[in-house]
């Protein structure tokens, strides 16, 4: 089951990319999971300022399915 | 100069004509920082005929501003960002009112401010700011057009319009981290792009065509072109913590507005007070996560306990959590300060 992946700001310097398509791991389902797996792959950390949007919506809650895209948003200061 | 003849490219179009460059002329509206964003949305607005545009920023201008700030020329460094452009503009269109203040916004200048003016928009550079703008705009029903930029991405959003979602709603949780364009770095053009986008909102705003850009976030990166518009919706929760700020600001600056430091005791039950001349905010250790918007950060605060210890950690917390920088620690504890 495959995710594609969208990384913005200082979370695609993280990443090391700014988008890639992800195999699905066993056991996950939960868009609160997936967030988790990303954040666990890449070491990232944050308290709660980064959003995520699902499909372009913003959402932390409900489920993931194939085909999904996941945007991870945070917060810009520029200006 | 024929105002018609000027504007009669905009006039020509059918969703505006003449009764829509009147709103134009008749339009209000503040400009709070006045940097990439501010300069480039400035530059636009004087030249649809806007009525009356403020122009709000503390700032003078710096060699380092002028591959994206406009409005400034080499010999201007040195001078207030806001006489400068003030004058750049005049010359640009003499019928457009300038209001500047060279100040920093402050909750009460803020509320002050905003009801003289129809809409709000963002060119500032810190989310402290941004927060600030929201919660005011929120508390004088204003409509404001935001945008931030990070190296060569920007994102572009109008909230509170017409009961529309905030950028609270937005990001609910304040970053303390401000990533600047100083210390990140800024392709020059970025700014500009996003503040023309700023000042099409805002005709649009005043206007009342087309589709606002309001419970969106677009955003997009000029490396690669990726492009994203963002669904969000409003938060009555987010709401009241807008609304709130009121009483947490009258909590800080009312009572400590003249002082020049002041004393924070974090002990969980207060028996011993020290010296009465001292201004005093008591929150318990463990209420400091929920509370820790009640503390001031533009004058020292001297934090302390019964002994020096928890004081100490507190501050770390405090300071890692929140990214205050004014806190001082009681090394001896209440004793110290008793006598």
């Amino acid at each position: 089951m495959e995710i594609k992946v969208k990384y913005f700001g200082f979370v695609a310097e993280e990443t090391g990319k700014t988008e890639e398509i992800i195999a699905l791991q066993h056991g996950i389902s939960e868009i609160k999971e997936f967030i988790a797996f990303i954040f666990n792959k890449y070491g990232l950390k944050d308290e709660g300022t980064i959003q995520v949007a699902v499909n372009q919506v913003i959402q932390n809650e409900g489920t993931i399915q194939y085909g999904d895209e996941v945007a991870f948003l945070p917060p810009y200061a520029g200006g | 100069m024929d105002p018609f003849e000027r504007y009669s490219r905009q006039i020509q179009l059918s969703e505006i004509g003449n009764t829509g460059q009147q709103k134009l002329a008749k339009a209000k509206v503040l400009i709070v920082g006045v940097g990439g964003l501010g300069c480039s949305v400035a530059q636009h607005l004087v030249a649809s005929g806007i009525g009356i545009i403020g122009l709000l920023d503390h700032d003078l201008i710096d060699v380092s501003n002028l591959n994206r700030q406009i409005l400034f020329t080499e010999s201007d460094v040195g001078k207030e960002k806001v006489v400068v452009a003030k004058e750049a503009l005049i010359i640009m269109n003499d019928q457009v009112q300038i209001h500047t203040y060279h100040e920093q916004l402050s909750f009460e200048k803020a509320l002050v401010l905003f009801p003289e003016y129809d809409i709000i928009i963002d060119g500032t550079d810190n989310f402290q700011t941004k927060y600030l703008i929201n919660d005011v705009c929120v508390l004088t029903n204003k409509p404001w057009v935001y945008a931030s930029i990070y190296k060569y991405q920007g994102q572009l959003s109008v909230f509170n319009y017409e009961n529309g979602p905030t950028y609270r709603c937005l990001y609910p949780k304040i970053n303390n981290k401000n990533i600047s364009c100083e210390e990140i770095g800024v392709l020059g053009v970025l700014p500009a792009l996003l503040g023309t986008m700023q000042a099409s909102e805002t005709i649009k705003i005043i206007l009342q065509i087309g589709k606002v850009l309001s419970g969106k976030l677009f955003i997009l990166d000029l490396l690669t072109w990726q492009e994203q518009q963002i669904t969000f919706s409003r938060s009555e929760s987010q709401i009241l913590v807008a609304k709130s700020r009121e009483k947490v600001e009258y909590k800080n600056n009312g009572s400590f507005k003249a002082c020049s430091e002041v004393y924070l005791d974090i002990r969980e039950r207060v028996d011993t007070t020290i010296d009465h001349d001292k201004k005093v905010l008591h929150i318990p250790m463990a209420q400091l996560d929920k509370r820790h918007v009640e503390i001031p950060r533009n004058i020292p605060v001297h934090v302390y306990c019964q002994s020096g210890t928890r004081s100490r950690k507190a501050i770390e917390q405090l300071s890692e959590k929140y990214g205050f920088q004014n806190l001082v620690n009681v090394n001896g504890g209440i004793q110290s300060l008793s006598l």
